[in-house]
């Protein structure tokens, strides 16, 4: 059954991240005083083919790819879900968040 | 002295450092293509600027498992010189071959410009030709050169005396801020206004300045009236060091 990964990887609290200072000042400006901090991140669509040991050994494999490659420990942290795939991309979360924040 | 620079899809100065081993040291220099699994002999390993593999990702994340980098993660761990430049330094971070990560620009600009360094420490293969306390001009050109790591990281690089390079002021002179520098003669806001770091055991050395384009009076890098070659005394620390080096080992074996 096709497994959707959805991973969300920001910058670690304490890092600076310069773009989400630049995006909350610029919201300042059009006059959102309410939003105290922005990070800005990056978000990443797996399409997984996950017939081989279901979404266990999925959800071990895609926390494997964030901690090798898709996420730089020293300055990111990540964390992700796995939706249905046959279900389409719209039903954020309804499927089930197998990854808490690491 | 045999060098060895290493092209991934997407470096633009590894012809740069080329001319300048060859042409600036009379050195053998022999280019490595990113599939390359063997470093061909080479003494030292130089990482050149660009933008491997598009930066996609992470500056420097896709290049970290060329096949290259794996023959040269085992080089290094077999105390064989590395010197990462730019987006080279990026891949030894990414790599896990010197501490921290070099992410965006406090300024959010591309910076491209001659910066001011104060030779930090000179007992080391790539700063030996300094004293310290000198102050170089090498250009900087990057749009992510922000030195990042944990202070207990940052603690532990300065006992080491593995920080070589800081940004500062033309004179020498730097701000203390704590960490983090607020005066414009660091280009990207590195914490501690580090500019190049080497590791624990002295043999791999990254910054984000280009030597490369501070060694050839024809290539410029001029800062008048001096015409700077700075970055040539790095290149000209490594290949005396390997050449000490290697007397010492023969004048060894002859006992």
């Amino acid at each position: 059954m096709p497994v959707i990964a959805r991973v969300v990887i920001t910058p670690k609290r304490g890092i600076l991240d310069p773009q989400g200072k630049a995006v909350c000042s610029s919201l300042h400006t059009l006059g959102y005083e309410e939003v105290a901090d922005v990070r800005v991140g990056k978000f990443l669509e797996l399409r997984l083919d996950a017939r081989n040991g279901g979404r266990d050994v999925a959800a071990d494999r895609v926390r494997a790819m964030c901690e090798r490659l898709l996420a730089n420990g020293v300055i990111e942290d990540f964390h992700f879900e796995l939706v249905d795939g046959d279900a389409g991309t719209g039903s954020a979360g309804s499927a089930g968040s197998e990854g808490p924040p690491a | 002295m045999k060098w060895g620079v290493v092209t991934f899809p997407g470096s633009c100065d590894d012809r740069d450092a080329v001319h300048v081993l060859r042409h600036d040291l009379g050195h053998e220099a022999v280019a490595l293509w990113h599939k390359d699994a063997d470093l061909h002999g080479v003494d030292c390993v130089v990482l050149p600027g660009g933008f491997s593999y598009g930066d996609y990702l992470r500056c420097g994340a896709i290049a970290r498992f060329s096949p290259v980098m794996r023959a040269i993660t085992e080089f290094a761990a077999q105390g064989g010189y590395v010197l990462g430049i730019c987006n080279g330094f990026q891949v030894l971070c990414e790599a896990g071959l010197l501490p921290g990560a070099l992410v965006r620009n406090r300024s959010l600009r591309f910076v491209c410009r001659p910066v001011h360094l104060r030779v930090e420490s000179v007992a080391n293969p790539f700063t030996q030709l300094a004293v310290p306390g000198d102050v170089w001009s090498i250009p900087v050109k990057h749009g992510e050169g922000c030195y990042v790591a944990d202070a207990h990281t940052l603690d532990q690089l300065e006992r080491d005396g593995s920080i070589l390079l800081r940004y500062c002021r033309s004179d020498g002179t730097r701000d203390r801020h704590g960490d983090v520098a607020a005066a414009d003669y660091n280009p990207n806001g590195s914490l501690r206004d580090i500019a190049g770091i080497m590791n624990a055991t002295r043999n791999v050395f990254g910054l984000m300045p280009h030597p490369e384009h501070a060694a050839d009076r024809e290539l410029g890098s001029c800062e008048l009236p001096r015409c700077s070659a700075d970055g040539l005394k790095i290149f000209q620390s490594i290949a005396d060091w390997v050449a000490e080096t290697r007397e010492r080992a023969s004048a060894g074996s002859l006992r």
